[in-house]
């Protein structure tokens, strides 16, 4: 393997020498040896091969109208076997606008597999647990805004998607899952790799499927793309049988939906909607609080134009994170248990909350009788059973949220910003004391150490803040959301209802893939990281070009704060171990680099920038870094721990 | 539910304890009926006991049966919570892809019944004040044996209880109900938004 010539001089930190070791040239993604940097940022396995060649014009013919293409037969892809349940399976994909799958075969799920090479514009990527395939597809499905699709075979296959499942379903996130099951002649036998998965997953999807005839395939699939896609989006799970898959299938694409028990409110109530604006006329105080909502309804731009035309600050929850343009004069910041201190200061100060798209969780409202205890409430959300599920509201409005927005704009006056000064003035004094140390919370700077919110602002500054930056859980996640600075909608995904480690570095495989265009980072700690760490070859493989930001502290840094902070600095199992990461990424063949003092960070990352493929950083962060502030669980949000904080001496 | 009080930030004192936000579900509790249409498909039972039992809600009686569309089937549910609560429960189940109609007819003029059988220990000294008692509540005797006997009691939940509680002094040997079904008085249908 020799070394490339653009390769940036990788950084050498203390004990150990950074490495760049390259690709393997047994992965055949190179399209010479060693020479694959002249084109950057290539999804297509074995690139440059007419494998490659088919696979792309396939993807090019399906993106071009993906809704309702013309599928090719099997007769007009020059096949003469029987189409079968599996054949339907990919067809009704295509159908459904997927292009990829992220999956891992199985016993039963082989007749889909022995089908799959005779759909090339269905790409699949063999993942190395279907936990990556599931955070994957999630991710696919964030970062693209289309339907994830992810596959096991039954039994571990399928339980290993779990929790991805139950990821997807927290966050609500647009996902079929597949799974095959034993033949359904043995089904409740006890056979070989049977467990009652539809039964597992029931409370953890939005809908589910056990499919036994092969003509019930076409069907189930339209409906589960509709269902996972429409209203508030989340996880649709189809089991099929192995004699589903194999059976004939001589059903067709249905032309419509037959679901009466699926009908999502999407337009607000009229009356509801003049009230809401009736609220902010009264108000003196408001605040919008922008959650994921916002994201998925693609309201972006009628929430700053509300924002702007009534002169309403907004702060986001953890999942509202890059709904405003952080630089936006009105964009006040994020809100929690983790969130910026002027922001919880407005929240609870506030005499009207306008709440879009997001659903009161306790890490966002602390212990509820405290919360903003004088603001009403305007509740804006597509489920229903969100309204007053955790939080009592004034004015509820069940609807998709840019719908609700665009008829309420018309409704709202236009307010001086000059007649809210006082209010903002004494937001910016807030905000002034929140953000007064560089680096807040840190103290890092102190002997020179690196701390983790100077790295991950300097990967925010440095992609442009146009990167997709994907966030694994616990301390990493909550210094992503708080220093990295997000401008574009939908570039921040994090893993926020089910706090699920190891989400990060599969995460950000799928939205590599589902945004080929958008550089792609995964900020992961070292303990998220060594959950999902067997994707690294999957990123290989397929030639995916996530950046992996290691921040390393050898320590569940989540988990030590809290015992120092809550249980009184009994760190039980919270130190952990981690391999040398040159040697990690050099034995994936992934090149790596290495950053440990603050001098070295953006070298490093320049370095992982240039990489044609995947890349490694190790940041060799302070081991005892804490987010601060923290709002202790059961608390308040006027109740916020901070840091007690020395001025640097020079 | 509307805060009160004097926010420190407009004004007010800043001593002042602010007002505490109002939890959902903790108001009084009492007995509601939820009418649940539901798709005739395989595994409904199944999400709706696994959704209540997930949203911690606690089910006291539940009656499953067709209706005359063979495709749809009726639950009639009766649990115990405040106003919010039992809402909400309405609402998840509403999330269910299966459920058609969610009605909470606690307080509509209805018509509300509930069979159960009583095997009651009565030998020749007592039979006849058991079977005064059921007879005083319209229950029939339905089987009869020299030490027992089984009355079928038909009537609102608090009927039967009340049967129930004059017949345990007896010796109660058996005792199955049916859970209430309820329909609504008139010429209203529950059902008539989702004939298909």
């Amino acid at each position: 393997m020799g070394t490339r010539d653009d390769a940036p001089t990788p950084l050498a930190g203390p004990g150990r020498t950074a490495t760049d070791t390259g690709g393997p040239s047994t992965t055949g993604h190179s399209t010479a040896n060693g020479s694959r940097s002249s084109q950057r940022i290539n999804h297509m396995p074995g690139a440059g091969t007419a494998r490659a060649e088919e696979i792309s014009a396939g993807r090019r013919e399906m993106l071009a109208d993906t809704r309702r293409l013309q599928i090719k037969s099997l007769a007009e892809r020059g096949l003469t076997r029987p189409r079968i349940g599996a054949d339907a399976v990919c067809e009704s994909l295509l159908h459904q606008g997927a292009d990829v799958v992220f999956g891992f075969p199985g016993g039963v799920l082989l007749p889909l597999y022995d089908v799959l090479g005779d759909y090339p514009e269905l790409r699949h990527i063999l993942v190395r647990h279907e936990q990556g395939a599931a955070h994957a597809a999630d991710g696919y499905a964030r970062a693209s805004g289309k339907v994830g699709v992810c596959m096991g075979t039954s039994g571990p296959g399928a339980t290993n998607l779990v929790t991805g499942i139950g990821n997807a379903m927290l966050d609500s996130i647009p996902m079929v899952a597949i799974t095959a099951n034993v033949v359904s002649s043995l089904l409740g036998k006890d056979a070989f790799q049977e467990i009652d998965i539809t039964g597992i997953t029931l409370p953890c999807t939005k809908h589910n499927y056990l499919v036994r005839d092969a003509n019930d395939i076409p069907r189930v699939f339209a409906e589960a793309f509709h269902i996972a896609a429409t209203g508030r989006p989340g996880p649709v799970h189809i089991d099929l049988t192995k004699d589903a898959l194999m059976a004939v299938c001589t059903a067709q694409q249905p032309d419509k939906l037959d679901l009466p028990g699926f009908k999502p409110n999407l337009d607000g109530n009229y009356r509801q909607i003049k009230l809401a604006a009736q609220e902010i006329a009264a108000a003196q105080r408001p605040v919008i609080l922008a959650g994921h909502g916002v994201l998925i309804a693609d309201a972006v731009d009628e929430l700053r134009e509300l924002a702007e035309k009534a002169q309403i600050p907004v702060a986001h929850t953890l999942l509202g994170v890059s709904a405003m343009d952080e630089t936006h004069p009105l964009s006040l910041g994020w809100v929690g248990m983790h969130g910026w201190k002027h922001v919880n200061k407005t929240i609870q100060s506030s005499d009207l909350i306008i709440a879009l798209g997001m659903r009161f969780d306790d890490r966002v409202t602390g212990h509820v009788p405290t919360f903003a205890p004088y603001a009403r409430i305007v509740h804006v959300d597509i489920d229903p059973a969100e309204i007053g599920k955790n939080v009592a509201v004034e004015v509820p409005i069940v609807g998709d949220v840019k719908r609700v927005l665009r008829a309420l704009i018309p409704q709202v006056a236009q307010v001086d910003p000059q007649t809210r000064a006082a209010y903002f003035a004494e937001i910016e004094a807030w905000r002034a004391e929140s953000e007064r140390t560089p680096w807040h919370g840190s103290g890092a700077w102190r002997n020179g150490q690196l701390s983790a919110d100077y790295v991950v602002s300097r990967i925010g500054e440095a992609t442009g803040h146009d990167a997709t930056i994907v966030a694994d859980v616990g301390q990493n996640q909550m210094w992503v959301a708080r220093y990295t600075g997000f401008r574009r909608p939908n570039s921040h995904i994090s893993s926020g209802g089910l706090g699920t480690m190891g989400f990060g570095v599969p995460a950000a495989m799928g939205a590599a893939v589902g945004r080929p265009d958008k550089e792609t980072w995964a900020i992961v700690g070292d303990g998220g990281f060594q959950m999902t760490i067997q994707e690294l070859m999957t990123l290989v493989q397929d030639h995916i070009p996530v950046r992996i930001a290691l921040l390393d502290n050898h320590k569940l840094g989540m988990i030590r704060q809290w015992q120092e902070l809550v249980y009184a600095g009994n760190y039980h199992s919270s130190h952990l171990l981690g391999p040398d990461w040159m040697k990690l990424a050099e034995a994936y063949g992934i090149p790596g680099f290495t950053a440990a003092k603050p001098e070295e960070v953006d070298t490093a990352i320049a370095a992982a920038r240039a990489v044609d493929g995947p890349a490694l950083v190790n940041f060799q962060i302070a081991e005892e870094q804490n987010v601060f502030p923290m709002m202790p669980a059961g608390k308040g949000l006027s109740d916020l721990l901070e840091e007690q904080f020395e001025e640097p001496k020079q | 539910m509307t805060p009160t009080g004097s926010n420190p930030a407009q004004g007010g004192p800043a001593h002042t304890a602010p007002p505490a936000r109002p939890l959902p579900g903790k108001g009084e509790q009492h007995r509601h009926v939820l009418v649940t249409i539901v798709l005739n498909r395989p595994g409904v039972l199944n999400r709706v006991a696994s959704l209540m039992r997930a949203r911690n809600f606690n089910i006291e009686t539940l009656a499953v049966s067709h209706t005359d569309q063979p495709e749809v089937s009726r639950m009639t549910i009766t649990l115990r919570g405040d106003d919010v609560a039992v809402e909400q429960a309405a609402k998840q189940l509403y999330r269910l892809i299966d459920v058609l109609k969610v009605q909470d007819v606690t307080s509509d003029p209805i018509v509300e019944h509930e069979i159960a059988l009583i095997k009651v220990r009565a030998d020749d000294r007592n039979r006849g004040e058991v079977l005064t008692i059921a007879e005083m509540y319209k229950a029939r005797v339905v089987d009869l044996a020299a030490e027992s006997l089984i009355v079928e009691a038909t009537g609102t939940e608090s009927e039967v209880d009340a049967l129930i509680a004059l017949l345990r002094g007896f010796g109660i040997k058996e005792l199955v109900r049916s859970g209430t079904v309820v329909m609504s008085r008139g010429a209203g249908s529950i059902e008539e938004a989702v004939k298909r």
